[in-house]
Parts: C-alpha cells; sequence; structure tokens
C-alpha cells in the first residue's frame, strides 16, 4: 500500500533458555494504528522494545525506515526520590524540538499548568499525559506507546484514545500500541494483533472479536457495544487460528497490506 | 602549614568533581557500584607499581577495567547485583592487599591507601587533580543532557538516539578519574561517602537536578575545610574527619529540612 516505517521478519526472542517471542511478523505503516493485545505474559511489552531494538532478538530481523523518529511511551517510569525534576525538565529531555513545540504540545494535553511540578508528584493520569507529551516532542513518524491509557477512568481513556487518533491524523503518524484487553480498543484501530507468545490472530477490531484463537484466549464474555467500530471483512481464516500449530499459515496480514 | 593549604587545594578540587557525579551516582543508584569500583583502586596501585606506571593512571585502567567487568557480569542475571557487587569488591580489595604485600621492593603505608594520607599530597599530585577536574568538568558540562537523560530512563533515552552505551561507558570513566583523585584524601574505604553524602544532604534543598550537583559541590568543600581544620586542631585522620563533618552536614540538612516543612505546614 505505502511504505514501511517498521517491519519485523520472523522475529524470535528468548531469555534464560524460554522462548517469550516467537516467528513475530510485523509490518507498521504511516496512517495506521496497530494494537496488540494478549494475557499477561504474553510477550506484547518484549514485542515493543523488539521493534524498538531495546530488546535482542535472538533471530530474525528488524527493518526499519531510513532516520525514523520514533516517539515512545513507555508503560512505566519510576523517578528516584532523590533525583529534582520538574515536568518542564523531564520533557526538555528529548532531543531536537523547537522551543514553542513544547508549549504546544503541553496545552494540547492540558499539561500547562504542572510544569513547575516534581515529576514524582504527579497523578497517573497526569504521568501518563507527560509521557506521551515527551513522546510527541521528537515530531514522530512512528508513536509507539505502551498501554497508553492505564490508570485512567473510562471518561479520560476514551479522551485519550480519541486524541491519539486526532494525533495519528496531524502528523500522518504509524501507531504501534499495547492495550490491556479488546473490550477497551479504540475504534479507530486499523488492525489489532493478538499475541501470545506467538500472532495467534489478527485483523480488524471486529474480525479478531470471533476469532477462535482470540475466544480461546478471552473467552465469550465480550460485550460488543464497547467496540462500536464495524467493518467489513476482508480475509478470512481459513486455518482456523489453532494455537499450537507451527503458524506458516499465518500469512493473512501481508495479504491484508497489499490490498 | 603548607601541607595544610595544599590538602585543602587538593579537596576542593576534589569536590568539583564529586558534587555533580556523587549526584549522579545517588540519582541511579549506583552507590555500591563506586564503592567497588573504589575497592579496586588499590590493585590498580600495585599493577602501578609492578608495571611502572604512573599510579593515578594505573588506578583509572584497573578501575575502568573492573566497571566493564562489572558491567558485562551484570547482564548475565544469573548472581544478583548486590552479591556480585560485594564479591567483587572484596576480592578486588583482597587482592590488592595480598600483591601489594608480594611486591617487595618497594615499602608502602597501606593505612595511607585504606584511609587516606594527607601528607602524601604533593605538587604533582595537585597539578594531576587539576588537570582530571578540568577534564570531568567539561566533560560533565557538555554530555550533561545524555546522561540526565540515561538517568531518568535508558530505554527512552535510547529510543530518542541518545548514545546510551556510551554514555554509560564514558560515566565509568569519570568516576575512575575521581577515584583516583580521591584516593590520596580520604582513601579507598571511604571514597563512597565523599561522593554521596553531599548529593544527598544537598537534596531537600535542590528544584532541580544542576541545583543539586551545585549545592553537594558547595557542601562537599565546605566539609573538606571543617574537616581538614578539625583534624589539624585535635590531631585526627584527614579523610575520616571530612566525611564524618560530611555525616554531620548530613543530618543538619535532613533536620533543617523537616523543620522548614513543619514551618510551612501552618
Amino acid at each position: 500500500m505505502n511504505d514501511y516505517l517498521l517491519q519485523l521478519r520472523n522475529a524470535t526472542l528468548s531469555r534464560q533458555g524460554r522462548t517469550l517471542l516467537s516467528d513475530i511478523n510485523l509490518e507498521v505503516n504511516a496512517g495506521e494504528i496497530i494494537t496488540l493485545i494478549g494475557p499477561n505474559g504474553a510477550g506484547k511489552s518484549t514485542l515493543l522494545k523488539m521493534a524498538l531494538g531495546l530488546a535482542v532478538m535472538d533471530s530474525g530481523q528488524r527493518i526499519v525506515r531510513p532516520d525514523l523518529r520514533i516517539g515512545y511511551m513507555p508503560q512505566h517510569m519510576h523517578l528516584p526520590e532523590t533525583l529534582p525534576l520538574m515536568l518542564k525538565d523531564f520533557l526538555a529531555l528529548a532531543k531536537g524540538f523547537k522551543p514553542n513545540e513544547l508549549e504546544n504540545v503541553c496545552k494540547r494535553l492540558g499539561i500547562t499548568s504542572l510544569l513547575t511540578r516534581p515529576m514524582q508528584r504527579l497523578s497517573g493520569g497526569e504521568l501518563q499525559r507527560a509521557l506521551l507529551a515527551r513522546a510527541l516532542l521528537s515530531s514522530p513518524q512512528l508513536l509507539v506507546l505502551d498501554e497508553p491509557v492505564q490508570g485512567l477512568d473510562v471518561a479520560g481513556q476514551s479522551e485519550l484514545y480519541e486524541l491519539i487518533a486526532q494525533l495519528k491524523d496531524e502528523l500522518n503518524c504509524g501507531v504501534l500500541m499495547v492495550s490491556h484487553d479488546l473490550h477497551l480498543v479504540m475504534a479507530a484501530t486499523d488492525r489489532v494483533i493478538c499475541l501470545n507468545g506467538h500472532i495467534c490472530c489478527e485483523g480488524h477490531p471486529q474480525a479478531v472479536q470471533q476469532d477462535p484463537s482470540y475466544l480461546e484466549l478471552f473467552g465469550q464474555s465480550v460485550p460488543a457495544h464497547l467496540v462500536p467500530y464495524t467493518h467489513h471483512h476482508d480475509h478470512t481464516h481459513e486455518d482456523g487460528c489453532d494455537h499450537s500449530h507451527s503458524h506458516h499459515g499465518h500469512d493473512h496480514k501481508t495479504e491484508g497490506d497489499q490490498k | 602549614m603548607i601541607w595544610l593549604l595544599d590538602a585543602l587545594l587538593a579537596g576542593w578540587l576534589l569536590s568539583l568533581m564529586s558534587g555533580p557525579l556523587g549526584s549522579f551516582i545517588v540519582w541511579r543508584r549506583m552507590a555500591y557500584f563506586g564503592d567497588t569500583l573504589a575497592h579496586s583502586a588499590l590493585l590498580g596501585i600495585t599493577l602501578g607499581l609492578l608495571l611502572d606506571v604512573n599510579l593515578n593512571v594505573a588506578i583509572v585502567l584497573c578501575a575502568v577495567f573492573i566497571a566493564l567487568v562489572l558491567a558485562s557480569l551484570q547482564r548475565q542475571h544469573i548472581i544478583p547485583s548486590d552479591t556480585l557487587l560485594g564479591l567483587m569488591a572484596h576480592t578486588t580489595l583482597a587482592a590488592g592487599l595480598v600483591t601489594l604485600s608480594l611486591v617487595d621492593n618497594v615499602r608502602i603505608d597501606i593505612n595511607g591507601y585504606l584511609f587516606g594520607d594527607l601528607l602524601a599530597v604533593d605538587r604533582e599530585d595537585l597539578i594531576m587533580m587539576a588537570i582530571g577536574a578540568a577534564v570531568v568538568l567539561f566533560i560533565i558540562a557538555r554530555m550533561w543532557k545524555g546522561l540526565l537523560a540515561a538517568t531518568v530512563s535508558e530505554e527512552l533515552a535510547q529510543v530518542e538516539g541518545y548514545p546510551v552505551a556510551k554514555l554509560r561507558l564514558l560515566f565509568m570513566v569519570l568516576l575512575a578519574v575521581v577515584i583516583a583523585g580521591a584516593m590520596k584524601l580520604v582513601g579507598v574505604l571511604l571514597i563512597t561517602a565523599m561522593l554521596i553524602i553531599p548529593a544527598a544532604a544537598a537534596r531537600p534543598f535542590s528544584q532541580g537536578p544542576k541545583q543539586m550537583a551545585a549545592i553537594a559541590t558547595v557542601l562537599s568543600m565546605f566539609a573538606v575545610a571543617l574537616g581538614l581544620i578539625f583534624s589539624y586542631e585535635f590531631d585526627t585522620p584527614a579523610g575520616p574527619s571530612i566525611v564524618l563533618t560530611c555525616a554531620f552536614m548530613f543530618l543538619m540538612s535532613q533536620l533543617g529540612h523537616k523543620t522548614f516543612l513543619a514551618k510551612h505546614a501552618d
């Protein structure tokens, strides 16, 4: 369709003799939102770190568009109490942004009034927005977000998801993010990837919800009204996406991308 | 009196380095790492004597080597970090003591190396320390943003394109230089105190990282001066006297901060 920003090919990663992720194929394009879902320990954060080049894979390839600017929003940020750091000092650590950019980003995320607050005194939601602000300051072509809405109430979650969708359109950037379950996946997600050590199934939110391997992982009780986005399903899962098989049949992602 | 002046000068040069660097050690929770490197300094001395190279250079090289070994061992995740650091600290110290006793053509005052020996500070040391301090301060000033970004979050810094691995190595080299500089003044066993106590004392009064580094430097200079005067007046060992003064300042800063908070709570 268009030039990819980042690709993982047959990526496998193991630590201490345990395979955490195997045979991962992933492609992120500009203007596309990809959401990773999966149970605890499925390797969602690890996959993000692999995509970011932070975790070294055992085999496979990571191909990145040259000079790709990535904005990363980590899941946690534990600053020691001994480090006196105000929000503005934290944001200023981002690389190569223009002074008025900082002002704009802060206004956008509603954190202007917090700029002189010590980082350790930010609430969970404030810290999330601070981390997103830092990610945006690098004017990213690819946004990588690790559970961006954690610790927010339902209103805050939809607000932040909406903002991410807007930002994607404005920056025309690709978005790769982790969400803890499909129930809360934003309507604007183009593609959901269901992960459990390997890619179980992937596709549009509606499609994934009906996929047998998704149901096996998350059960049947999916409140459909939380995913109001309906979409025409343009490919089918002939192989039934069984968990234990060897996954060479999982190439429907590339089919989807070439449409 | 002239030796006291030399010692004061040496102590202040050390403070200029240990203030900022000690702050980083506190922020990065690397106190035990620094301690381990300091313990290895004695081994550096022996190697320097055996190979007949400048002792300061030998200490720096040895500390950098140990730092690299530690960094690669810590990545294995087989032995917990604190065990590994304790193991390395005392092994290198023991190795230093044993090998030092085997070098039989030189008589060395081991106490002086363990607890510092002010009388041993000569003009050559002062010049070395002045150069060291200038280089360390210059590098910290130039690399400040990157060092701080990596301290806040190595992963974030790496994604943003900071040379995180190089910065880590640079930090270790700087630390090694400071250890070599502190050795004669406070000795192997007390170097870490000079690094972390002034920084910890500066914390309650700091709003930002630069401010904390500056306050730590000033407090450290105060402690050096007071400690030396104390040592001169009461004929106590200089290194421990300086460290005790640091500790006293830390105590006062905590108390002062509590009273300050109590007053402003009303």
